[in-house]
């Protein structure tokens, strides 16, 4: 069993490092990621060497034996979302280092959660039971709150406010279907559960509870509303960690319950309905994504829109044939981590042209092209995969899903993809009009510093660069899942 | 055992109707404290289901009495942070309630 010691190091890490940052002074606190950052870069490596070598394995923590104990799972959608963490939040870390440095209140208190955060994502990654995945939300969702009000003006605290409401009643209800779960078959770990589910009352009710409850965290149209001042509203680097992971937490905590309880007990009428507010969060939106004059609320909305393609997963893997199901899961997997590495860098691309010109209007944006044409780049290049342009993530996780669609005889998932990518296209080029414009608005610009510029650029590069060689992570992605492929 | 079947499943049933009546208050109020209390009753109703379903002829089960032990800390800390961005909200707006979506 090689490289398991890293295992537990990967929520035990940034759990230490957030106490221990609570109590250095906080001049102190930021330099504390250039040990937290190398070491969990390391861990998650050394993840993948294991997983590479040899296979999708259980760990239990300390040895102890579940229930008592606590198990985690290493397969390969485990270990693809560790890395997929572990870049982003990497990078908006080293982004908010030097962002924070105008923000002296909030940078005190950014780092502590910043380490909460990524305990309870990487505790939701590697959760083998429902219960565990219940406290993870619950670590990852409260630093997430609390990062959203340290900008403290009413509008941020207001938004904070709806955010924990939501995140709160959206906890409670899966609270209580894994209470009946558990009431029912007496087991909480997942693979328990694959063997003891049966099709009944007691388990749709606790489903359609689990569902409910997580719609609500991961923002699904129109459950949407807490999410575009949350993540519009908060600072740069937190709307980057927001968009980009947060909401995914939830959504593979759905995604994983609904392949366990398998397609006896996952009824596909609930299925098409996820798809079709999917579709409708898609055009929604985008429609309303192209509606807004400020920047960061535009990329906001354009996750609620994108928000919608993760959702085509459960039309697409329901009772439908193993190659379009295996099609499915290599395309949403695909559109996750893909939208993850864009968004993080359309939010922080966004978040250096607003320091550029001082402003958060998009009108404002007129003629910046001349300044700060590294910064546009970035933005355009996120963009690019965000409306699923070849060779970008974006494009191949499309592919994959429109193949999937086909295959499955589901076409009207084509007309979702398609206008999709229209309605992503007007509200990108919506920003590129404003900054390409000639105007007399505008003869100079702040130039921000150049860790900025280059963080968002690298963000950017990589959503284009994991189109071009997705075979790879997709070979990894794919061990030990739960759709029986090898 | 079916006296003792019903006896535990009044626990059951009182938490789905504490949950029910967290849920109303919750969506009901507009009052940001009521609120939070509505969410710890909802808390305390879906702790009641948790314990009061799994004893449910097994004998006694000490799984369920771990988790609601963490689902009490999970709830103390959330109550703590709602307040605490409730308090910063009432400062900085006055308000007891969140502005309607627009």
């Amino acid at each position: 069993m090689i490289g398991l010691w890293s295992v537990p190091l990967l929520f035990a890490l940034p759990l230490a490092l957030g106490i221990l940052s609570l109590l250095v002074a906080p001049a102190w606190r930021a330099r504390l990621i250039f040990i937290g950052l190398p070491l969990l870069v390391a861990a998650s490596l050394d993840v993948l060497a294991g997983l590479a070598t040899a296979g999708p394995q259980v760990y239990r923590l300390g040895d102890w034996i579940a229930p008592l104990g606590i198990n985690l799972v290493v397969d390969g959608l485990a270990v693809g979302m560790i890395l997929m963490t572990t870049l982003v939040a990497s990078l908006s870390a080293l982004y908010a280092r030097v962002y924070l440095r105008d923000h002296p209140p909030a940078s005190s208190f950014f780092w502590p959660l910043l380490w909460f955060l990524w305990a309870g994502m990487n505790g939701i990654w590697l959760a083998e039971d429902i219960f565990n995945l219940y406290v993870g939300l619950e670590v990852m969702g409260l630093a997430a709150v609390g990062m959203v009000a340290l900008r403290a003006t009413p509008q941020a605290l207001a938004a904070a406010m709806r955010y924990l409401l939501a995140a709160l009643l959206g906890s409670l209800a899966y609270l209580l279907g894994v209470a009946l779960l558990y009431g029912a078959y007496g087991t909480l770990s997942m693979a328990g559960l694959q063997e003891a589910a049966t099709n009944n009352a007691t388990t749709q009710v606790a489903l359609a509870l689990i569902i409910l409850g997580l719609l609500l965290k991961t923002a699904l149209f129109p459950l949407h509303a807490w999410l575009p001042p949350a993540h519009g509203g908060a600072l740069t680097p937190v709307s980057a960690l927001l968009s980009a992971l947060v909401i995914k937490g939830s959504f593979y905590i759905l995604m994983r319950l609904w392949l366990v309880l398998g397609p006896e007990v996952t009824p596909e009428l609930t299925a098409q309905l996820l798809g079709v507010l999917g579709a409708g969060a898609v055009f929604f939106g985008g429609w309303m994504a192209w509606r807004q004059h400020h920047l960061k609320q535009l990329v906001a909305y354009s996750t609620v829109a994108q928000i919608g393609y993760l959702f085509l997963f459960f039309p697409l893997v329901t009772n439908t044939s193993p190659e379009a199901a295996r099609l499915a899961w290599d395309g949403t997997l695909m559109m996750l981590v893909a939208h993850a590495l864009a968004k993080a860098a359309l939010f922080l691309s966004a978040g250096n042209l607003i320091l550029a010109v001082g402003s958060p209007q998009i009108s404002h944006l007129v003629g910046i092209s001349r300044f700060r044409p590294m910064s546009l780049f970035s933005f355009g290049l996120a963009g690019v995969s965000l409306m699923g342009l070849p060779p970008s993530g974006g494009f191949t996780a499309k592919w994959l899903l429109l193949h999937s669609a086909i295959l499955s005889g589901q076409w009207w998932w084509l007309i979702v993809l398609f206008l999709g990518g229209l309605l992503s296209a007007a509200y990108i080029f919506k920003v590129f009009r404003m900054s390409f414009r000639e105007g007399p608005q505008i003869d100079r610009s702040v130039t921000p510093p150049l860790t900025l510029d280059v963080v968002a650029l690298v963000l950017a590069a990589s959503a284009i660069v994991i189109g071009l060689f997705a075979h790879l992570p997709l070979h990894w992605l794919r061990m030990g899942s739960m759709l029986g492929m090898g | 055992m079916s006296g003792a079947i019903s006896g535990y499943m009044v626990f059951a049933w009182s938490g789905v109707l504490l949950f029910g009546l967290g849920l109303f208050g919750f969506i009901a109020h507009r009052h940001l404290l009521r609120r939070l209390l509505a969410f710890n009753i909802m808390g305390s109703g879906a702790f009641l289901v948790l314990v009061g379903l799994a004893q449910d002829g097994r004998g006694v089960d000490p799984v369920p009495h771990a988790m609601v032990i963490t689902g009490i800390v999970v709830a103390v800390a959330s109550t703590a942070l709602a307040l605490v961005v409730f308090r910063r909200w009432y400062r900085a707006s006055g308000r007891t309630d969140l502005p309607e979506d627009t």
